[in-house]
């Protein structure tokens, strides 16, 4: 997916005055917020679960190597035939290849970010190959041309009338808007492709080292026709996604669908292992599993390693204040939100992405609600640090930390300068006592006031009590 | 008992009134107040801008400058946290001075927790007598670093004090430090989602503990043209010190 993130700033406050992005996104916090409390408020446990799922993906962070060959091994003894790619490049030629040697003309695909990452389906379409996206909210911006805005629920900055427009525009059916209808028509189209399709490529949620299985959570059951109707399965994740045995996707599952949707279960869990066997019916001739590296390494055993305990449940963007008033595409790249702000600086370059870990008040909710206990905050406080040394945020926010601290240090130096700026801004405010425009502050003074100083400092003021 | 106030570089410059608030409700609970004379900063606007140096330079002078207290108290949930979680949780974690900073931490206290939960005050002495109605916003650092929720609503509804809930009473009012002049845009749209969600409380004053959030949200206040909505640190309020 094209890089935007450099343009946060800028594409962020366009979002602000987007009406039908901040009716969707209050449509969305209310319901995914509220939801989300009142499903782990089912959960006695909750604490201790997260706690375990915490421990459970650094144990296998700190033993990624060990629990992927694992993986391979029995998904290889399944029929399976696992693949490494070390870049996005790399994953694309791997897929491209495995369609082209098969004659694939028609590829079915359930949600996969990892597949957004790597730009596949440009990839696929370059060489003539059709992909056509089965989940409904993939669907709808395959159809408006436009990448996700949210990891769980892709779409959720469309209306309901935008998505009608797009309808008539793909099906040249007449124009619907009640969502039933609307979906139905969905399944309807997607159906003979789901039939018709050479090729099936899902995502996974996570692999199951003990047993080569991957696992994919949905809701629409699309994945369940996409990894079994094809001749040939494709999965495409990231080597994070791997985790020891069955019992522990049990531990994940508890918190996953409660964290990202606010449901207790998902509908739907479609576990795929191997191919289809001698004596069995349903399932593809072919599969293939495709794990990506693309940057995942650099965490490992980094500062940052907590980052890939990340279960992609979205919780962290859906709790976020930024995020509820900006969206998800404000971010420029596949993740949005806390996540993304310390991802995708991770994976495109902080250069490319500079503003995002700034994008963050650090209120804290983001590692209250992660399931995984991810302490993003800190994560973000890292990139900025990195950024700080490395002298890549702008001269004049470098400049006044340094000058804060060369008065912070020096007390007397301090209490002289604090003395006359309480002064001076005190007569700037006026009559009223308000500062309405103040050099270099114009990011606070554009839509607020500053309350203007007493005039004296708490110092002087006390040192003056203290003398009587 | 020694109490140290830490009066925050914020209320020492804008609004000097909170600390003298802060300094009666300690004073007349009991205890001997010291001011250091040299404190300036707890460092966390280096600290959130990457500048870790610079916050720990800052931290070991308000270590120095507190040594000898029996316990510090700050007017501030935000500067607290700095100095009980992120000087030991990660500046200092794992070095030498980890142990001094643990002791600071253990002893320094965010003023409503240590009004309650120190002096276990159940009702401060010489409350105004009439506080009446208000809206009370959480600040996240407080809120969420420190678990400072029921201690201010339960000394100002002690004092009579009748609290209406606004919705979001949790959520970030957009101040962040540096974040507000940053990203002043979204910034100033989270002021604006907590000036309307006061108004929809019915309550003409907001209270809150953190001197921050409170500029933020009066400044939105008063672009907005709203002069009436009163705004008030919880140590002005319940020191009976709003008429300053």
């Amino acid at each position: 997916m094209q890089v935007k993130s450099m343009h946060f700033k800028a594409t962020s406050s366009a979002k602000l005055n987007d009406a039908v992005l901040q009716t969707a996104l209050k449509r969305a916090k209310g319901k995914f917020v509220d939801g989300r409390a009142a499903a782990v408020a089912e959960i006695d446990a909750w604490e201790d679960i997260r706690t375990h799922a915490a421990a459970l993906r650094d144990r296998v962070i700190a033993n990624l190597d060990a629990y992927l060959i694992e993986f391979e091994q029995n998904a290889v003894a399944r029929g399976a035939v696992v693949h490494w790619a070390e870049t996005a490049e790399q994953a694309n030629a791997i897929i491209v290849k495995i369609a082209q040697d098969n004659a694939v003309k028609i590829a079915t695909k359930s949600k996969s970010m990892v597949s957004e990452e790597i730009a596949l389906n440009d990839a696929m379409e370059a060489v003539g190959i059709e992909v056509v996206e089965t989940d409904l909210g993939e669907y709808i911006l395959q159809l408006a041309h436009e990448p996700p805005s949210h990891i769980v629920a892709p779409a959720v900055h469309k209306s309901k009338e935008e998505v009608a427009d797009l309808f008539v525009a793909a099906h040249g059916r007449p124009r619907l808007t009640d969502i039933p209808a609307m979906t139905r028509e969905a399944r309807e189209v997607l159906r003979s492709k789901f039939l018709g399709a050479d090729m099936g490529i899902s995502g996974a949620n996570f692999v199951i080292a003990e047993t080569g299985t991957t696992l994919t959570v949905t809701n629409e059951g699309n994945a369940d026709l996409v990894t079994t109707v094809p001749r040939i399965h494709c999965v495409v994740t990231g080597i994070e996604k791997v985790i020891p045995t069955l019992e522990d996707f049990a531990t994940l599952i508890r918190l996953l669908p409660r964290s990202a949707t606010g449901q207790s279960a998902a509908n739907y869990l479609t576990l795929t292992t191997g191919v289809k066997a001698p004596d069995e019916l349903d399932g593809p001739e072919q599969m293939h599993v495709v794990l990506i590296d693309a940057g995942r390494t650099k965490l490992v055993g980094s500062d940052m390693k907590e980052m890939l305990r990340c279960i992609r449940c979205g919780a962290c963007m859906n709790h976020c204040p930024v995020y509820q008033n900006v969206g998800g595409h404000a971010y420029g790249w596949v993740y949005p939100g806390p996540m993304g702000s310390v991802l995708t600086p991770t994976y495109v370059g902080i250069e490319n992405a500079g503003d995002l870990p700034n994008a963050a008040t650090f209120c804290g909710e983001c590692e209250v609600v992660c399931p995984v206990k991810i302490p993003l905050p800190d994560l973000m406080r890292k990139w900025r640090e990195r950024q700080f040394d490395q002298a890549l945020r702008p001269f004049g926010e470098r400049f006044s930390i340094s000058v804060w601290n060369a008065f912070a240090t020096r007390p007397a130096l301090y209490a002289f300068s604090t003395r006359i700026a309480a002064r001076v801004a005190s007569w700037w405010g006026g009559k009223d006592q308000r500062i309405t425009w103040l050099p270099g502050l114009d990011g606070w003074t554009d839509g607020r006031d500053m309350p203007a100083p007493a005039g004296k400092t708490f110092r002087d003021l006390y040192a003056a009590r203290r003398k009587r | 008992m020694k109490v140290g106030l830490f009066v925050t570089c914020l209320v020492d410059l804008v609004r000097p009134n909170i600390g003298f608030a802060a300094l009666k409700l300690l004073e007349d609970a009991g205890c001997t107040v010291v001011v250091p004379d040299s404190q300036t900063c707890c460092g966390q606007p280096g600290y959130n801008s990457g500048a870790r140096d610079i916050a720990k330079v800052l931290a070991r002078k308000v270590l120095a400058e507190f040594r000898d207290c029996d316990y510090v108290v700050a007017p501030s949930g935000s500067c607290s946290g700095q100095m009980k979680v992120h000087a030991v949780e990660d500046l200092f974690k794992g070095e030498p001075e980890e142990a001094e900073f643990r002791s600071l931490a253990a002893k320094w206290f965010e003023l409503s927790d240590f009004l309650v939960n120190v002096l276990k005050i159940s009702a401060v002495p010489n409350a105004p007598a009439a506080i009446g109605a208000l809206t009370y916003h959480d600040s996240c650092s407080g809120l969420r670093e420190l678990g400072i929720k029921s201690q201010p609503r339960m000394l100002l509804s002690a004092a009579g004090a009748t609290i209406h809930e606004m919705t979001d009473c949790e959520k970030c009012c957009g101040f962040g430090g540096t974040f507000s002049i940053k990203l002043g845009d979204i910034s100033t749209r989270m002021a604006e989602n907590k000036c309307v969600n006061i108004a929809a409380s019915g309550a003409r004053v907001l209270v809150g503990g953190d001197l921050g959030c409170l500029l933020n949200i009066e400044g939105r206040l008063r672009r907005n043209g709203d002069m009436q909505t009163k705004v008030y640190h919880f140590a002005e309020v319940m020191a009976g010190m709003t008429e300053a």
